[in-house]
């Protein structure tokens, strides 16, 4: 089909009311959504037409999802109006957003663990309940758009991208005429997002209307025929993506150019910082997954990463790494000590430092100041403690040097971890770690729900460190980031790791197709 | 030797069901509550408050037996609403609400039942189930009992149906372990979690209305004796199961009958430990049939004791 201009929709909106021909099926005029002291969406207006995949671009914090929501009747806007169809509507509740053909899928899938694929979407319908009727129904839907599905499988157990189906199966069996996806990609592999923007487009070709949000420029630029930016709870733009660059969409959505990280060459010894030997683990989780015969060797400066979808087995790495799970004692070895027998604290002492995925709650107690913070971990310096008692004053002089150093953005030291910003707290705990001269790094996610400055600083600041001789390892979700910073990259799967190779000697198909849980000599 | 080994067998499981009963009741009503997340520990004094306004409606009403049930229902769901609306509406800590509701339920009973401690009611008289009843062994135990005893059976068979194979008891399940997930797809989450609340309060006033207009046909101050804490314990150590949960109460019933008999024997125990005897049976049976953790991680509403606030 063809994209449209804004103007034109523009146009057509003002004419919807006398003329026949197409009027867009969803069209927002002036939303506004105030919270206690954010302006979440300012004066935000969008149409999109029926068949249309429409982008909503912006950084983590530009008011996507509080759009969307509103669209969806979970949130309610102060201000503006909803016209659905050519008509002015209020979506009062996500049932009565249903009821008008609206269908949505979460970023953080909104299922039930315990309860099977039917129940789960026998939940979200408002069809007579007849649970076996349904599951039929879920098999050829799933069948019809390339999603299989079990339907008799409990949630627990499937995949990520599975449970993404399941939601999208979800929304397809209400028949909707628009689907909201946010942020649908950022757990899928390359192959399994390759799949989700055929199913899309099929789904656009039969009429359905595609609200697509998203901050991957080039999956808009492949999939969107039109987009709307935002920064800042407002409106930046409008653009048809296959005529923008990444560049000048990158522009338009954080108001300067995209940074680029400088990796320079390491020129010190290559001793071993950290090393994983042949380790299995059972998890402690019941539903976890169990670590099958991993081995890895990080070097003094270098960056490891390792990729992978969560829930195979990075959750009980992390715990025998950092020590919360000891195992065998020459399992882990630190600076070529043995150290798998030791707890989380021992081993910060042989400098071993750690920045858990969760921020709020792991890596910092939200209630207490950054000072107090700083000392959970830092203690272990010279001069923090006297006759183990303290020094309230030598921690608030380490927490103001590390607000300093990291450029971290706060009411300074006395400031509680939950009043920062994703971005602040994360450049906090970091460099928190990096105060305290570490031998080896190991970092999950380090960039999740951070905004772009803050992402490059960080990845930045990685790639530094490792420079100055430490062995840095990073666990993450996302492909770009572990290409930007690693030098060598491995793939966590099922519970077993793939050697690591060389960044230079692998690309994102390759790394993707081990994800999925293939062998490396398939993809040869 | 046979017969006289039946002789005594049968009146033990006779009583076993009278002494399961009130649990069987408690215990599905806290097991409906906590699968949507919530977590009542104020069985005990929803069953003291019920017991009393069941045993005063029964006295004004010369041991009207429905009237007393209704009192007892009506009255433990009036004494679960405080609860809901501190835990549901305002967000408070759920044990600790749970414990001040025991205590209040407790106080509040015997003050109402300083009035009625000398009446005493004539009893419900069993109802023998025609051609059942005559079955050897399992007529006279399951289909010669009082209406109450048959009203469990059904209210069992009703609450397994529902939990199970129902969109209501889907929605409760779902509620329970993920109230967030079903906000987001447009489940009122805390009207249905007030729906729960008041249910397993009207249970438990049912329970205790049991135990004073049937049981023991009087009223005694904290007659319930900690059944109301059994009730909760047999939900969790029944894996949230209904099942279950009637196996825990029937045991719990059997053991207090049979250490009641071996007491009459004279065995040379002393009577504290037989006393405790059965709540320390349950347990252990229970405990070593749930040991299953993944089992446990299914059937475990995940946002237990976790209050839900809708907001933005």
């Amino acid at each position: 089909m063809t994209p449209m201009t804004n103007d034109s929709l523009a146009e057509l909106a003002g004419k919807a009311a006398s003329q026949t021909p197409v009027e867009p099926r969803l069209s927002l005029q002036h939303i506004t959504k105030r919270y206690p002291g954010v302006v979440a969406n300012d004066d935000v207006s969008l149409s999109v037409m029926p068949g249309e995949i429409h982008a909503v671009l912006g950084e983590n914090g530009a008011g996507k999802s509080t759009l969307m929501k509103i669209i969806y009747g979970t949130v309610q806007a102060d201000g503006g109006q909803l016209m659905w169809n050519g008509r002015e509507t209020v979506v009062a509740n996500p049932a009565a957003a249903r009821a008008l053909g609206i269908g949505m899928v979460f970023q953080h899938f909104s299922l039930f663990e315990t309860l099977t694929v039917t129940e789960n979407i026998a939940l979200a319908l408002d069809a007579p309940f007849d649970l076996k009727a349904l599951a039929v129904r879920v098999k050829s839907v799933s069948e019809k758009y390339g999603l299989p599905l079990d339907p008799y499988r409990l949630v627990h157990s499937l995949s990520v991208g599975e449970r993404q189906r399941v939601e999208i199966v979800r929304c397809l069996l209400q028949d909707p005429q628009l689907l909201i996806l946010d942020e649908p990609t950022s757990v899928l592999t390359p192959q399994a997002v390759r799949k989700l923007f055929e199913t899309l487009r099929q789904l656009a070709s039969e009429g359905v209307s595609i609200l697509y949000i998203s901050h991957k420029l080039h999956e808009i630029k492949d999939l969107c025929d039109s987009a709307t930016v935002m920064r800042g709870g407002r409106v930046t733009g409008h653009a048809n993506p296959k005529q923008e660059t990444t560049g000048s969409l990158a522009r338009m959505m954080i108001g300067r150019d995209l940074p680029v990280c400088q990796s320079p060459d390491y020129t010190g010894n290559n001793n071993c910082a950290l090393e994983v030997r042949n380790l299995s683990a059972t998890s402690i989780d019941p539903f976890g997954v169990s670590l099958q015969d991993i081995s890895l060797r990080v070097q003094r400066g270098e960056v490891v990463g390792i990729a992978g979808i969560s829930g195979n087995g990075q959750a009980e790495l992390l715990a025998v790494l950092s020590g919360e799970q000891t195992v065998g004692n020459d399992a882990v070895l630190l600076d070529d000590v043995p150290v798998g027998k030791l707890d989380a604290g021992q081993r910060r002492d042989l400098g071993l430092a750690f920045v858990p995925e969760e921020r709020l709650g792991r890596g910092a107690v939200p209630a207490m100041s950054l000072a107090n913070n700083a000392m959970l971990t830092a203690h272990r310096q010279a001069g923090m403690k006297h006759y183990g008692l303290l020094n309230y004053a030598a921690t608030r002089e380490f927490a103001k040097r590390c607000i300093e150093r990291f450029d971290v953005r706060c009411n300074g030291a006395q400031s509680a971890a939950r009043s920062l910003s994703g971005g602040n707290l994360q450049k906090f705990i970091v460099g928190r770690e990096i105060m305290q001269s570490p031998k080896a790094m190991i970092v999950a996610q380090p960039t999740w729900g951070v905004d772009v400055g803050a992402s490059a600083f960080l990845r930045q600041t990685l790639i530094d460190l490792s420079r100055s001789g430490v062995g840095v390892l990073v666990i993450s979700e996302e492909l770009d980031e572990l290409f930007e910073i690693c030098d060598r990259i491995a793939v966590l799967s099922e519970g077993k790791l793939s050697p690591a190779m060389p960044k230079e000697q692998t690309n994102a198909e390759s790394i993707g197709l081990l994800m999925a849980g293939k062998a490396e000599k398939e993809v040869a | 030797m046979i017969e006289s080994f039946f002789v005594h067998l049968i009146p033990i499981l006779i009583g076993t069901l009278g002494a399961a009963t009130p649990l069987v009741f408690a215990g599905l009503g806290e097991l409906v509550t906590e699968k949507t997340g919530v977590i009542n520990l104020g069985v005990e004094g929803m069953m003291l408050i019920g017991a009393v306004a069941a045993f005063a409606a029964a006295v004004a009403t010369e041991g009207n037996l429905a009237v007393g049930l209704m009192a007892g229902a009506l009255a433990g769901a009036l004494a679960s609403l405080p609860f809901g609306i501190l835990t549901l509406s305002l967000g408070a800590n759920q044990a600790a609400s749970g414990l001040a509701l025991t205590i209040f339920g407790l106080g509040l009973s015997a003050f109402i039942g300083q009035g009625f401690v000398s009446y005493s009611l004539s009893g419900v008289k069993p109802i023998a189930i025609p051609l059942l009843s005559k079955i050897p062994l399992l007529g006279p135990v399951l289909f010669n009992q009082d209406i109450v005893v048959y009203l469990s059976f059904v209210t069992f068979g009703l609450v397994a149906w529902v939990l199970a194979k129902t969109r209501l008891g889907l929605v409760l399940r779902a509620v329970g372990e993920s109230p967030e997930a079903a906000h987001s797809i447009g489940y009122p989450v805390t009207a249905i979690r007030y729906g729960a609340v008041l249910f397993g309060g009207a249970m438990a006033g049912i329970a205790g209305a049991y135990l004073s207009v049937v049981y023991t046909p009087l009223w005694v101050q904290n007659m319930t004796a900690g059944r109301g804490w059994i009730a909760v314990a047999l939900v969790v150590f029944a894996t949230w199961k209904p099942a279950r949960l009637m196996l825990g109460a029937y045991l719990f019933g059997g053991v207090t009958i049979l250490q009641l008999h071996a007491q009459g024997f004279g065995v040379a125990i002393p009577s504290q430990l037989l006393s405790a005897l059965p709540y320390i049976a349950t347990i252990v049976v229970l405990v070593l049939i749930s040991r299953d953790r993944k089992l446990l991680q299914l059937n475990l509403p995940a946002s237990l004791g976790k209050p839900f606030i809708a907001g933005g």
